[in-house]
């Protein structure tokens, strides 16, 4: 309990001081995850959409894959990714190992199954509800997903921000492909990893709550931006 | 405007679901002009009819032709359906999404809008959420969405189920000045009374099959069939 | 919204370089906080950005194999030569030493205080069964503390569950020793700076078979052209200078020197 208290003093201390560090990795943390969201986001988004409105042969193993593919190890991506980002890798000219890029590519192959997944099963039940209209209004496939994301938007937003949430907290890849280095890709969660392996609990669990408290104030403001509380009565 | 003319063949056409036909055979011309109310049963395949018609089902053997090539012919059509589907936006956007489709200019649509909220009484709602709307104008929206696109043939699947006698009224009146605007209606209802009242010429259909075809005034003051007959008085047609 | 984000991530994306090269480091290095001291020295007097990669020394090896690094700096002899061998590296320089200890529950149930030797410590440890974490990596503290069980001639995979391998870093190790009240070989460094040391102490050191040589070996550049050959050996030449000897001598935790400094010019 005394380190939990500890814990939070130290969150205080972090943020009331504005520490430097602790800015700099917040903002790598925001940068990264974020970046992750975009990208993934532009992959996922269309076809999370795309697989509820195509029938074809494939289609139950595809969401089948999709589904498995959500409960990825982030570790053993990390480590996929790490072993094409080697220098001695196929990708390994790029030399974007130990790059936030590297920490970025993770993230997208994490997240992004999550978000089309969830997607899929949104858009799956908006699309039983437009089907018959937007097939009578002779509507091009590409007019259908836009019309799909654009009226789903609010589900979509939560699909984005279960993603978003689950870069910003990830750990295992990004440490393994990030290397953790001061200055560089030092992020959250490898800090907090770090501070752990130190033994400093109260260090730890202060960037723990700087964390949560940063996953919440994203979590908000992309509320706000979009104003989905003000429309969110239909 | 010079108007391409819209008329419909359709050839042994059989629709099955499941092994069960649910539709057909049928053979069937619709002209160019009308209102032709389609009446029967339930389950006799009136909704199927008019998807059939509209080319948002598949059939299963026959042929359905239009005067116009396929995707022309769907442009020229609008179908309201029998509970209305509500895009998640306002009025104003369920009005004008259909012309935007079509790439219809902004000030057109602007113009277009404004007249049809009037048409159905929704002028002071086009900010308003569509899909929290009441029964009656989710309905009257159903409709104003279909004929601002002008459409040269209206399909409408009981768009006055659930509605009480005012609603329907209004819903009657637009449909009227629809066909005088030269839109063909090809519509299903179950409220005879309505039938009578707008209807030019009527299908009636039993079983998947169109068991009798005629003018409103022939059919509905001297039906040939005995179940058409039984089914007018209200007794049960099998 | 997007808009936003993306002037955002603009903001994020303009950063300044200085010259910088990658170097692999021990667990152990960089708890003991000397990394700390040593870098911002080396920024100002050479103008190099060294990044850490703070790994176990078997990555670290791998790292330099890959060409993923310009450096390493480690502490397990026969792991560099095989190193050297393999034509990863161009050379292997000594820098300094530090010790390795071991640490255990303030009680001693295995009774390894006063022992003569390492190896007697060890021996002790094993006949009480007395809980014992081990690192399990491949590190470098870990193959020391191999060496050590084989100069026993004990072999800890006939060990029964007292004997943890947790595969971890030296941290985390700590840590598991320190909640389950074991035995643990560590070095002083880490331990020193450890903050959750509950109801651990050192229990034995001395023994010059507990030294542990750091060396720094820069990644050959025929096997990986893009290393910074440049950087690596300005890294080199400030590491062995009196300026990084004096630092290193002095740098202590809680009054007490960690590290010894023994490079040859």
């Amino acid at each position: 309990m005394t380190d939990i208290w500890a814990g939070i003093q130290a969150a205080f201390r972090l943020i009331l001081t504005l520490d430097a560090d602790l800015v700099e990795i917040t903002l790598l943390s925001l940068q990264v995850s974020l970046s992750a969201l975009v990208v993934a986001s532009m992959i996922a988004l269309p076809f999370g959409t795309w697989l509820a409105i195509r029938r074809f042969r494939y289609r139950r193993a595809a969401i089948a894959t999709l589904n498995a593919l959500m409960g990825l190890p982030p570790v053993v991506v990390g480590l996929i990714v790490y072993l094409l980002l080697s220098r001695s890798g196929p990708f390994g000219v790029l030399g974007l190992l130990f790059t936030p890029t590297a920490m970025i590519i993770a993230q997208v192959i994490i997240i992004t199954p999550l978000i089309a997944s969830i997607t899929h099963q949104s858009m799956r039940e908006l699309w039983a509800e437009y089907h018959d209209l937007l097939i009578s209004l002779n509507t091009n496939k590409r007019q259908r997903v836009i019309t799909l994301i654009w009226d789903g938007r609010r589900t979509l937003m939560t699909a984005a921000l279960a993603g978003f949430g689950r870069a910003i907290g990830e750990v295992g890849a990004i440490m393994i492909v990030g290397g953790n280095i001061d200055h560089a890709t030092r992020v959250l969660t490898t800090a907090i990893a770090l501070e752990t392996g130190k033994g400093d609990f109260a260090l730890a669990l202060g960037l723990g709550f700087v964390l949560i408290a940063l996953a919440l104030v994203v979590n908000l403001t992309i509320h706000a931006l979009s104003r989905t509380e003000r429309e969110g009565t239909w | 405007m010079v108007e391409p003319q819209m008329t419909v063949t359709l050839a042994d056409v059989v629709v099955k679901r499941r092994g069960k036909t649910v539709l057909g055979p049928v053979n069937l011309d619709l002209g160019t002009d009308g209102f032709t109310i389609v009446i029967g049963p339930n389950g006799a395949g009136k909704t199927t009819l008019l998807k059939v018609l509209h080319g948002v089902e598949r059939i299963s053997a026959g042929t359905v032709n239009w005067s116009l090539p396929d995707d022309q012919a769907r442009q020229a059509q609008a179908y309201v359906f029998q509970s209305p589907i509500m895009l998640r936006r306002s009025v104003r956007q369920n009005l004008s999404y259909p012309l935007q489709l079509l790439g219809v200019p902004k000030s057109e649509i602007a113009h277009r809008v404004t007249h049809w909220a009037g048409q159905i009484g929704l002028e002071d709602a086009l900010d308003f959420p569509a899909p929290r709307l009441s029964g009656g104008e989710k309905q009257k929206l159903a409709l104003a969405r279909a004929l601002i696109r002008h459409p040269k043939v209206l399909f409408l699947d009981e768009p006055c189920a659930n509605l009480d006698g005012r609603s329907t009224r209004e819903i009657e009146a637009l449909l009227s000045t629809a066909t005088q605007a030269g839109t063909r209606i090809i519509m299903t209802t179950h409220n005879i009374g309505q039938a009578e009242r707008l209807a030019t010429n009527v299908l009636f259909l039993l079983n998947g099959k169109v068991h009798e075809r005629g003018t409103a005034s022939g059919f509905f003051n001297a039906p040939h069939t005995p179940e058409a007959r039984a089914f007018l008085k209200g007794d049960i047609v099998e | 919204m997007i808009r936003s984000i993306l002037a955002l991530m603009l903001v994020f994306t303009t950063q300044l370089h200085a010259e910088t090269m990658k170097l692999a480091v021990t667990t152990s290095f960089n708890n003991s906080g000397l990394s700390d001291v040593l870098l911002p020295e080396i920024k100002s007097d050479t103008g190099l950005e060294v990044q850490l990669l703070i790994v176990g020394t078997g990555q670290a090896i791998r790292l330099g194999e890959a060409g993923d690094v310009d450096a390493i700096l480690v502490h397990s002899k026969p792991a560099e030569e095989a190193f050297l061998a393999g034509g990863h590296g161009t050379h292997r320089r000594e820098i300094m030493y530090n010790d390795f200890v071991l640490i255990g529950p303030a009680a001693d149930p295995a009774q390894i205080k006063g022992s003569a030797t390492a190896v007697d410590a060890l021996q002790h440890v094993a006949k009480a069964k007395a809980p014992f974490v081990s690192r399990g990596d491949d590190s470098g503290t870990h193959k020391k503390e191999l060496s050590l069980w084989q100069a026993t001639n004990l072999d800890p995979e006939t060990f029964g569950p007292w004997y943890k391998a947790v595969g971890a870093g030296m941290g985390a190790s700590l840590n598991t020793a320190s909640g389950l009240d074991a035995y643990i070989m560590a070095d002083r460094a880490s331990w020193l700076n450890f903050g959750n040391k509950a109801g651990l102490e050192l229990l034995f050191a001395g023994d010059p078979v507990l030294f542990n040589q750091y060396a720094y070996l820069p990644v050959n550049p025929a096997r990986h052209p893009h290393v910074k050959t440049d950087a690596a050996a300005a890294l080199e030449e400030w590491l062995v200078s009196p300026k990084a000897a004096e630092l290193i001598n002095d740098y202590k935790i809680n009054g007490e020197a960690l590290f010894v400094f023994n490079a040859k010019p």
